[in-house]
């Protein structure tokens, strides 16, 4: 998910500053340690399991606070994880992922939907049928030509950018509707590759079978839209509500509010609660400012789901552990190698660096293993179905090398014919500080086996450009490159395929940064979207995953954890993988009403 | 003790603790020392003079003599908002009209200035507020002193600016400092001064940054003034043609002391002091040639800091060596008289100076 | 008077043209140079070719940059239409057009914030005034005491500490710790006592900082005063210390902390990003800010065009005043 913030310098000056907060607040709220006083559940008690569903009661004000906005409420156009999760109090899709803890929350379950479809045409058909009593905000029922205008939305880009668009690639790879807003016809729904028989059936034909077409249905983007109150690009400023909750105001930057749609039929949502009458989202735009305020409890989640600042974070593990979660997040901090720049495109230099880098050093970089996360090992995240954690380490990362193996870098230098090192240059956002960190410990690393790395700081904002353009890359002879990736939704598809597969080398936006041009990669993938079956399914993604590592193109830096905070107040809370070990937002309740 | 002169300047050795004098004005050893971090600048040390009502004083001297610094230690602005600086050293006596100032509450010292005694600076430009139009800063000088709304005093205002001379007074009352031209202000700082009536009038350098013609018109002023007034008048300068026409008595200032002191037609006729001899030779005359016009008197003028031990003058003057022993560079004469009413401080006998002054000094000048 | 401040305000509307085109030519030629595609960070994460190309006409960020001037002009004096992908939209005069990543109408934006910034800066000039001038010529008269070195050693670390460590240590204290204001932003329109009690320590941190340059500059310019003639006269005159100081020096000392009170109002308006991100408070400074990480450019546009606005009037009303206050300033 495209989670990355880009909260910039501000952030280390405002760190700097907070040090002194820190320890004046430490002081202050001196009282409250011992979590069972307050009812804070433990530490880790939410995290891949509920925590406190017996004390949910209905009704009260949950707020959250984020320090920063969505980058919409669209439900076309939202990219951002925590915009997903949010948007659950207000859309709804034919299918969603289980409200349940771990990795059960990343399968899937009927919304709109009576069921999970039938598959025909050897999985080029998917037919659902509408649930009675789904209704919008203003009572009138929701159809299947609200759930096809919805997705027809996503191939407006012109008007609509922004979000995920999964379901025009699968839909319709060549692009050949171009969108509501141009189409000719009078309803509006001239897509062909979905059909509404009538208001209660909705078909899909894929021109080709994709195996995570499911997860695409599921995604925030295939939320139903109606036409007569579709605002177009402003509809992000006041989405029309199919949930349980309805805007009442937003002021983009500043706050959100939602209440209950009271034409929302509990009885035809099997997947929500609804404990809530009210949620709240304020912007903060000082972190150490919110952060305190969530450890007081004056908020009861930090929406955006990033994790406390380092001065929060120390002052919460002492004062308030039990209020902490620390899931891995899904996350893989990571450097990657583009083989235009050499001699990257020698495997055994590519290894060297694997071997040559100091494991932990990176780690501690990254903030140590509670707020960095667990050494990686490789590419796949733990919580990708196929994803093996520290089991599968074919460097020896997390054990023998973990410190760095001057020896096998050596013996690889030679091998690659540069036995004496070489000269190249490390890109790393400069707005990250950890990053810079990860950067700096590697430099030192590789100076050890004679690599000579430069360290090119740039703006994250410009990644697109800078990392993105393969031209550039080379140009700049940018040969290590750190970054992150998170899914999208969790499959291999859904994290791999833009980093890995041939066909998504762009020239611009680009995420295959090693330039992986690999026909056995390429066809494990084409292998799973055409392989239904969930178990098989699971194996080639570990075999991508294998080939992946083998090919030497990453050198995988932590499996990211987060460090979350939730107040006492809250109940029925967990962490899921459908959102990379965010709380589910859309059952959260509070214990109190007032 | 206290001897009066008939010109009104009087003289003798002051002590300190005789009583109310009957002059209008008398200063006893007024000593006005600032400390630093130099060390201890003693700008005025040990000056005594007598005026009388009516009468005027010119106080003459190269800057840095004292002179400017006598007159604001007679108006007490040595210590009236002296914040956070060193505070002046001030001993000996100032006798206003029966009253010691030194020694006075300072709040009633500052009731009396401006009222009894005023005073004119040398730059109008610069000692009249920008900001504040002519007019109010004389309504302001006459209501602090006495009880009127601001309209009698605005007609009084009126009434002076058309007194010293300012065309169209009425309309000139609501100009401000930079529309006058430099005459004109310091009328308008004449007529700010005598406003009150003051009994007491102190011109320090009241011509100095005007133009020749401008200062003789000034001066004028002055004397018609202090005639129809009836005030007593110091005016302080560096220039002894300013005092010529206008002073009663002369006081000639050197380091901080008094060096010749006596009615101003003996001053100028028969001096007897070889500083004033030079001031006399450094005065322009309008019936001299370029030439020979003007013989300065050489060096510079005495640290007040480290003054000179002896005659103060001694290190410029051409006939220290005169006196026997050495004694100009030991001993600092005192005053002594050399005629009527008239003194000087030289180690020089009185015959010694009659014969340089009329063989050697009156021919050239 | 009026010639010159027609005069002065034309000039005015040149320099805003002028910083437009700057902001303009920053946004667009600068990433051209660093081989930067703007529009691929309007896209999601898959940078689909197609929908780039399609951020980038809906954007305008296809036209030469003196179209796009052109139509950000046209839009403010007589309105636009966007039209893109069918979905067309008249913004009528005044029209800063629409946010990039918000969609929403810029000038609603600005409407909205300008006074939360004004109220910002006008609070805490009132405060820093207050404070700055009473502790500069308290310094001045006592010039060289335990006072005037203690409050010169406050004003020195008032200058030299940053506002968000001044910031968050007072939200620190009297928020987190003695909970005696929340210390959270609450607009004037929802409650006036929650707005002030906000704004609180806000105004005071930044009260702080401007306080202690004032108190600086004030007590070396009174210092100069009181060593003027006309102060001199003022007290020969017999006036009392009180009027010497409070109205003879006062007056010429207020001119150059009025010239300075201009130039750093105007300058608040668009420059109190820090305070604002500190506090939370959703004024232009935050929105620019977000505007900046967002190369939201409509935003950026808008409150340039605002602060500098503000900033060329505050220049204007500090000669104007400055006529005013001494009589010697002709404007001509």
């Amino acid at each position: 998910m495209n989670t990355q913030r880009t909260s910039g310098r501000r952030k280390q000056a405002l760190a700097a500053a907070a040090v002194v907060a820190g320890l004046l607040t430490t002081a202050a709220c001196g009282g409250g340690n011992g979590g069972s006083k307050d009812g804070a559940a433990g530490f880790d008690a939410a995290n891949n399991k509920v925590a406190q569903a017996d004390q949910v009661k209905k009704g009260g004000t949950l707020k959250f606070v984020s320090t920063q906005d969505a980058d919409s409420w669209d439900t076309t156009r939202g990219y951002y994880g925590f915009m997903w999760d949010f948007s659950r109090y207000y859309s709804r899709q034919l299918l969603t992922y289980k409200t349940e803890p771990g990795a059960e929350g990343a399968k899937l379950t009927p919304d709109l939907a009576t069921d999970m479809g039938k598959v025909t045409d050897g999985g080029k058909t998917y037919t659902f049928t509408l649930r009675d009593g789904v209704t919008w905000e203003d009572g009138k029922p929701i159809t299947s030509q609200d759930i096809k205008y919805g997705i027809e939305r996503v191939w407006a880009q012109d008007v609509l950018s922004g979000g995920p668009i999964y379901l025009q690639q699968m839909l319709d790879p060549k692009n050949t509707y171009k969108g509501p807003y141009k189409d000719s016809a009078k309803d509006h729904l001239g897509l062909k590759a979905i059909d509404t028989p009538d208001a209660k059936t909705i078909v899909f034909h894929l021109p080709s079978p994709n195996s995570d077409f499911l997860q695409a249905v599921a995604m925030t983007s295939g939320s139903p839209v109606r036409q007569d109150m579709d605002t177009k690009s402003k509809y992000g400023l006041h989405p029309f509500s199919s949930g349980p909750y309805k805007f009442q105001s937003y002021a983009p930057g500043k706050n959100l509010v939602l209440v209950r749609n009271t034409n929302w039929k509990a009885s035809s949502d099997p997947v929500r609660k609804a404990y809530p009458d009210k949620i709240t989202l304020d912007i903060s735009t000082n972190q150490a400012d919110s952060d305190q305020r969530l450890i007081n409890g004056d908020y009861d989640l930090d929406a955006s789901q990033t994790g406390l600042g380092a001065q929060g974070r120390q002052i919460a593990l002492k004062e308030h552990k039990d209020n902490l979660d620390n899931p891995v997040s899904g996350f893989i901090r990571y450097a990657v190698f583009p083989q235009s720049v050499k001699p990257f495109d020698n495997l055994h230099c590519r290894k060297a660096v694997i071997y040559a880098a100091d494991h932990v050093s990176l780690q501690t970089a990254r903030g140590g293993p509670v707020a960095g996360g667990d050494i990686g090992t490789n590419m796949l995240p733990p919580s990708v179905a196929g994803g093996e954690g520290q089991k599968y380490d074919p460097y020896k990362i997390a054990t023998k090398n973990k410190n760095g193996n001057v020896n096998l870098a050596k013996q690889e230098l030679k091998a690659c014919g540069q036995p004496n090192g070489f000269k190249t240059t490390i890109a790393v956002r400069n707005n990250k500080q950890q990053e810079v960190a990860t950067a700096e410990s590697l430099q030192a690393a590789l100076k050890k086996v004679g690599i000579d790395a430069d360290i090119y700081q740039y703006d994250g904002s410009q990644s697109p450009g800078i990392i993105g353009s393969p031209s550039n890359v080379a140009k700049k002879k940018l040969g290590i490159i750190i970054m992150g990736w998170g899914p999208d939704f969790p499959t291999v598809q859904g994290y791999g395929i833009p980093l890995w597969s041939s066909k998504y080398i762009l020239q611009s936006g680009n995420n295959n940064y090693a330039l992986i041009k690999d026909k056995a990669i390429d066809g494990l993938f084409d292998q799973y979207t055409s392989t239904l079956d969930e178990s098989k399914k699971t194996q080639i993604a570990t075999q991508i995953n294998h080939k992946v590592m083998e090919g030497g193109y990453y050198l995988p830096f932590v499996f990211e954890r987060l460090l979350n905070i939730r107040s006492s107040r809250l109940a029925n809370v967990y962490t899921t993988n459908a959102y990379s070990g965010y709380y589910d937002f859309v059952n959260l309740g509070l214990k109190s009403t007032k | 003790m206290t001897e009066l002169s008939k010109t009104g300047a009087a003289v003798g050795e002051p002590t300190s603790s005789s009583p109310a004098p009957s002059s209008f004005l008398e200063v006893r050893d007024l000593k006005v020392h600032f400390p630093t971090d130099d060390g201890l600048v003693k700008s005025v040390d040990g000056l005594s003079f007598q005026l009388e009502k009516g009468k005027t004083l010119g106080i003459v001297g190269e800057s840095g003599s004292g002179k400017s610094v006598t007159s604001l230690g007679i108006m007490g602005l040595h210590t009236a908002g002296q914040y956070g600086k060193r505070k002046a050293q001030i001993s000996g006596e100032i006798w206003l009209n029966g009253t010691e100032l030194l020694s006075a509450d300072p709040d009633h010292v500052r009731k009396l200035r401006g009222r009894e005694m005023a005073m004119i600076f040398q730059d109008p430009l610069s000692a009249l507020h920008p900001y504040y139009t002519i007019g109010a800063q004389i309504v302001e000088a006459y209501r602090i002193h006495h009880d009127v709304d601001k309209k009698t005093a605005k007609r009084r205002a009126v009434e002076m600016l058309d007194r010293v001379g300012i065309p169209q007074p009425d309309k000139r009352v609501d100009s401000y400092p930079h529309e006058f031209s430099g005459g004109m202000r310091q009328r308008a700082m004449i007529a700010m001064s005598l406003v009150n009536n003051p009994e007491l009038l102190i011109a320090d350098e009241p011509t100095t940054a005007l133009d020749v013609t401008v200062q003789a018109q000034i001066l004028d002023l002055i004397r018609d003034l202090q005639k129809e007034f009836g005030s007593a008048v110091i005016i302080i300068t560096h220039d002894l043609g300013v005092v010529a026409e206008l002073a009663d008595d002369i006081l000639v200032m050197y380091g901080g002391r008094c060096v010749e002191r006596g009615p101003a037609e003996k001053v100028f006729y028969e001096p007897r002091h070889p500083y004033t001899w030079g001031l006399l030779g450094s005065m322009p005359r309008l019936d001299r040639d370029q030439q020979e016009r003007l013989i300065p008197v050489k060096g510079s003028p005495p640290s007040l800091i480290n003054i000179p031990s002896g005659c103060a003058f001694n290190p410029r003057c051409p006939y220290a060596d005169v006196p026997k022993d050495n004694l100009t560079r030991t001993v600092r004469p005192e005053l002594t008289g050399v005629g009527d009413k008239h003194w000087a401080a030289c180690h020089m006998s009185q015959e010694q100076r009659e014969r340089i002054w009329t063989e050697e000094i009156a021919p050239k000048l | 008077m009026l010639a010159y401040l027609i005069r002065r305000l034309f000039a005015a509307a040149v320099m805003l043209v002028v910083i437009i085109l700057v902001v303009f030519s920053i946004f667009f030629l600068v990433p051209k140079w660093a081989g930067v595609d703007i529009a691929t960070s309007f896209v999601g994460k898959q940078a689909d070719p197609h929908a780039v190309e399609a951020v980038r006409e809906k954007l305008g960020l296809g036209d030469p940059i003196y179209v796009q001037v052109w139509h950000f002009f046209k839009g403010i004096f007589v309105g636009r239409t966007y039209a893109a992908g069918g979905d067309v939209t008249h913004c009528a005069a005044p029209c800063f057009g629409y946010s990039f990543r918000s969609e929403q109408a810029v000038w609603p934006v600005l409407t909205d914030r300008f006074p939360v910034t004004l109220g910002l800066a006008l609070g805490a000039a009132v405060l820093w005034l207050i404070f700055g001038v009473a502790a500069g010529v308290l310094s001045a008269l006592k010039r060289g005491s335990l006072w005037d070195r203690g409050a010169m050693v406050v004003a020195l670390s008032g200058v030299s500490l940053p506002i968000y460590f001044t910031g968050l240590l007072s939200l620190a204290i009297f928020s987190y710790g003695l909970h005696w204001i929340d210390g959270k932003y609450v607009s004037v329109g929802d409650s006036f006592g929650g707005w002030f009690s906000g704004m609180l320590l806000p105004w005071i941190t930044l009260a702080f900082l401007y306080a202690a340059m004032y108190a600086r500059i004030t007590r070396a310019t009174m210092l100069e005063i009181l060593g003027e003639d006309y102060i001199r006269t003022a007290r020969a005159k017999g006036l009392t210390e009180p009027v010497v100081i409070g109205k003879h020096a006062m007056r010429s000392t207020m001119t150059p902390i009025l010239t300075m009170l201009g130039m750093d109002l105007g300058a608040l308006i668009g420059g109190a990003i820090l305070t604002e991100t500190t506090f939370s408070i959703p004024g232009l400074g935050q929105a620019v800010l977000t505007a900046i990480k967002n190369q939201d450019l409509p935003i950026i546009l808008g409150v340039t065009l605002i602060t500098s606005l503000a900033v060329l009037i505050a220049n204007l009303a500090v000669d104007v005043l400055y006529a005013v206050i001494d009589p010697r300033v002709r404007l001509a």
